[in-house]
């Protein structure tokens, strides 16, 4: 016990990056594919994070405040598309959506 | 001795809510589930010193979108035809293989590496309010600037895409 290394907070992160990449391949609903977009740029900042205390500089910690932005622009957006979605289509099935043009 | 203390809980917390959310089939379970997994994350983020960006996790991440996915899974209205069944096809199990394997190879790269430890000693003020502001508002006001119209163009797009007559 003691300090935690370097390499276990990325392996945390590989860990997150694997469970959200794991739900966007696994389930077909299309509210969690989202969360598990959401999930893998949690798992991004946290390796932004982890290099940014092993090296003693804040830009990572800049880049970080700014993927925080990314995603709350891209929840506005891909939230909207899929209440667009479900008027038109009645589905939340993502194998039910996958033509361009309708 | 208290970052090893607190840093196995708070990711296993992490990886736990995690998987929960993949396992349950309710949406609105899984998205609480994920509400309990950035919890974890921001209080690993506490361990690495950025308090600014854990506080902004909690806020934005666990209020604001966490919020609007369930306001938007209350809106949908979903009824129990339409959650989905767990069931295995070759999509499935490529999916969960391929994302295994992801898991797997980085953390044999992970387990390569020098076993390098954190710096105890850190800058003064270091991942707080004042020193982060004063780096966004410096070298990296452009992309600070971009930001604000990014927030713009989505807030614009998501009511144009929402709306059913404009």
């Amino acid at each position: 016990m003691g300090s935690v290394p370097l390499a276990h907070y990325l392996a945390l992160g590989s860990a997150l990056f694997a469970v959200g990449f794991a739900a966007l391949l696994v389930r077909r609903n299309a509210l969690v594919v989202f969360m598990g977009v959401e999930l893998m740029l949690n798992a991004a900042n946290m390796t932004f994070l982890a290099f940014s205390r092993a090296h003693q500089t804040m830009s990572g910690q800049a880049a970080a405040f700014f993927v925080i932005a990314v995603a709350a622009a891209e929840a506005a957006v891909g939230l909207a598309i899929m209440i667009a979605l479900v008027r038109n289509r009645n589905t939340l099935n993502v194998d039910e959506v996958d033509t361009l043009k309708y | 001795m208290t970052e090893a203390m607190l840093f196995y809980p708070m990711a296993l917390v992490a990886i736990g809510g995690a998987l929960g959310m993949i396992a349950s089939r309710n949406p609105v379970h899984g998205a609480m589930y994920l509400v309990l997994s950035f919890f974890g994350i921001a209080s690993v983020y506490v361990l690495l010193a950025a308090e600014l960006i854990a506080a902004l996790q909690i806020i934005v991440y666990a209020g604001a979108i966490m919020v609007l996915f369930v306001f938007v899974i209350m809106l949908l209205n979903l009824n129990e035809d339409d959650l989905e069944r767990p069931r295995l096809t070759p999509g499935t199990i490529f999916g969960g293989a391929a994302a295994l394997a992801f898991w797997m190879i980085s953390f044999m790269v992970f387990s390569d590496l020098p076993d390098q430890t954190m710096p105890t000693e850190l800058p003064e003020g270091f991942g707080q309010v004042a020193s982060v502001g004063r780096l966004i508002f410096g070298p990296f006001i452009v992309p600070f600037e971009s930001t604000s119209i990014l927030l713009l163009v989505a807030m614009v797009g998501a009511i144009v895409v929402a709306k059913p007559r404009i």
